[in-house]
């Protein structure tokens, strides 16, 4: 038998398609069954918003330890009153104190999200003055590491000249912030 | 008059032409994502706590103004006309999200419309850059530059481990969305387009069509690429990922483009004039067949077969021809669609000749 759409190669599959016109029947070859199969799949994958989806991800990530039944559901962010619950359901986070109160629950699914939990980017000036330098202590480090791995022992030590005075900075900037914040 | 260009122009300096790659790529997109410290998330704040999120927010435009180096225009959603606000989402200005409770919703909006803040949307700020063509770096040096702006005066939710704190995970780290807008007719007509969003997932970037309504298939072949990830990266690395991947689909349209003429030049340059002929003397066009033709036109202009008009028609044409700016251009909402499509082909007709080159 031929293929009912092109009429071309040997029809190897049946489809039933029960639509807004009732029911058809047809033979294809495996060409053009292919492209049904693709808009069948492209209107499912519609109708379903990315909002779902990730509330989906998030809820699925706390039935893995939910071997502790209500232990975090209980808990409430002090700031704006938002439960873990209430995040299961809308998939958004309330405040920022809440990434506070939900950090051990949060860091696996940012790492499920994201593949990290852990900020590499832009860090605030003000609040993050120290924080800034540490960051840059990181980067050296590693630009060093590089360096010696390629045997480029000049570019190697500019970088630790660097390393050295920002971590004396840091040790200034700290030792007269002992009391401080952090 | 300020607003009265915002609403009733087309002008939009980065949808103009001559950017780089300008030939596949139209525009380029940075989004910050920013919140204060404490107050609740636009979706779980009260009407007060907004309403100090928009003070906070205004009371830094002045330094805003000055690091833009040119005057915002504030725009107050409450106060807004729908037909304006739908204008704004027309521009891309500013999210449907944003409209969907219009109380204490305002966005600044620099005067060259390059700059776009939306105080409480999902996230108290939300600024957008844009520039034409693929210019992320310079969205990116002004969003930056604006973002350490309101640091220096305002307290921003941020932590040390996982970066700037948005109201959504997926957004949290540097808040950070980088996207462009591209052109790509020569992908679609030779049904690659779909391989290009396939290798993309896999970069870890999401490419979508932009005018598709409903299940439809996208409208005018204009696609939108952006990073989907936003935390454990660099701000740059984010960037110079996206840039190179818009590189190579770039490179791979214009094979496709070669490819066309190569094999169908005399059909393919049939098709462009018969769109460019239907644009230029239909007396009724609807917004899809617009865009279709459209998006023929502009590749019939970059590959050389139209000369008679230049390629400046194509942003004039975009946001000329949606609906909502023709309703508002005629002060009427409730015109039938029969008469906005009666409009809005003579608003293209208006623009063709407009731009016509000889």
């Amino acid at each position: 038998m031929l293929c009912d759409e092109c009429g071309k190669n040997e029809a190897h599959i049946h489809i039933v398609q029960i639509g807004p016109n009732g029911r058809m029947e047809k033979n294809l070859c495996e060409e053009c069954a292919a492209g049904y199969g693709t808009s069948m799949f492209a209107s499912q994958q519609k109708s379903m918003s990315v909002d779902d989806f990730l509330k989906g991800v998030f809820s699925s990530a706390s039935e893995t330890d939910s071997a502790a039944p209500g232990r975090h559901h209980e808990l409430v962010c002090p700031n704006c009153g938002m439960s873990y619950q209430d995040f299961h359901d809308t998939g958004k986070i309330g405040c920022s104190v809440c990434y506070d109160t939900f950090r051990q629950q949060l860091e696996p699914l940012l790492r499920r999200v994201h593949g990290s939990s852990v900020h590499s980017g832009k860090i605030p000036h003000r609040s993050g003055g120290a924080l800034e330098m540490k960051h840059e202590i990181e980067v050296l480090r590693r630009n060093l590491q590089e360096a010696v791995r390629q045997e480029e022992y000049e570019k190697a030590a500019e970088y630790r000249d660097r390393i050295r005075v920002l971590e004396k900075e840091l040790g200034k900037q700290e030792g007269g912030l002992s009391n401080g914040s952090r | 008059m300020a607003l009265a260009d915002l609403f009733g122009s087309t002008n939009l300096p980065w949808l103009d032409i001559g950017g780089r790659e300008g030939d596949v790529v139209l525009s380029s997109r940075i989004r910050l994502a920013r919140n204060f410290r404490e107050i609740p998330f636009p979706n779980r704040a009260d009407f007060s706590q907004l309403a100090k999120v928009q003070a906070m927010a205004a009371s830094v435009l002045p330094d805003l103004e000055r690091a833009a180096g040119q005057p915002f225009d504030l725009v107050d959603m409450d106060k807004a006309t729908p037909l304006e606000r739908e204008v704004l989402i027309e521009k891309s200005l500013v999210t449907r999200n944003f409209l969907r409770s219009p109380q204490h919703r305002v966005v600044f909006i620099s005067e060259g419309r390059h700059v776009s803040i939306m105080v409480n949307e999902e996230d108290h700020l939300r600024i957008q850059c844009m520039a034409k063509g693929l210019d992320l770096d310079a969205s990116l040096d002004m969003a930056s530059r604006i973002d350490d702006l309101v640091e220096s005066k305002l307290d921003v939710a941020f932590d040390e481990k996982m970066g700037y704190l948005t109201s959504c995970p997926t957004n949290l780290g540097t808040g950070l969305r980088a996207s462009v807008l591209l052109h790509l007719p020569g992908l679609v007509y030779t049904r690659n387009i779909n391989n290009i969003s396939n290798i993309s997932q896999q970069l870890g970037l999401s490419v979508r069509a932009i005018y598709s309504e409903n299940d439809q298939e996208g409208q005018g072949n204009i696609f939108q690429i952006s990073n989907q990830l936003t935390l454990g990266f660099s701000e740059e690395e984010i960037v110079g990922n996206l840039k190179s991947a818009v590189k190579e689909i770039a490179s791979n349209e214009r094979r496709a483009r070669k490819a066309l003429e190569l094999y169908r030049k005399d059909q393919l340059e049939d098709s462009v004039w018969r769109a460019y002929g239907i644009l230029r003397y239909a007396r009724f066009l609807s917004e899809k067949e617009v865009l279709d033709l459209l998006s023929k036109v502009r590749l019939g202009i970059d590959m050389g077969f139209i000369d008679e008009v230049g390629a400046a028609c194509f942003s004039d044409i975009l946001i000329g021809s949606r609906t909502s700016y023709l309703q508002n251009m005629a002060g009427n909402e409730n015109m039938s669609g029969s008469e906005v499509d009666r409009m809005r082909a003579a608003t293209v007709r208006h623009s063709l000749s407009k731009h016509r080159v000889k």
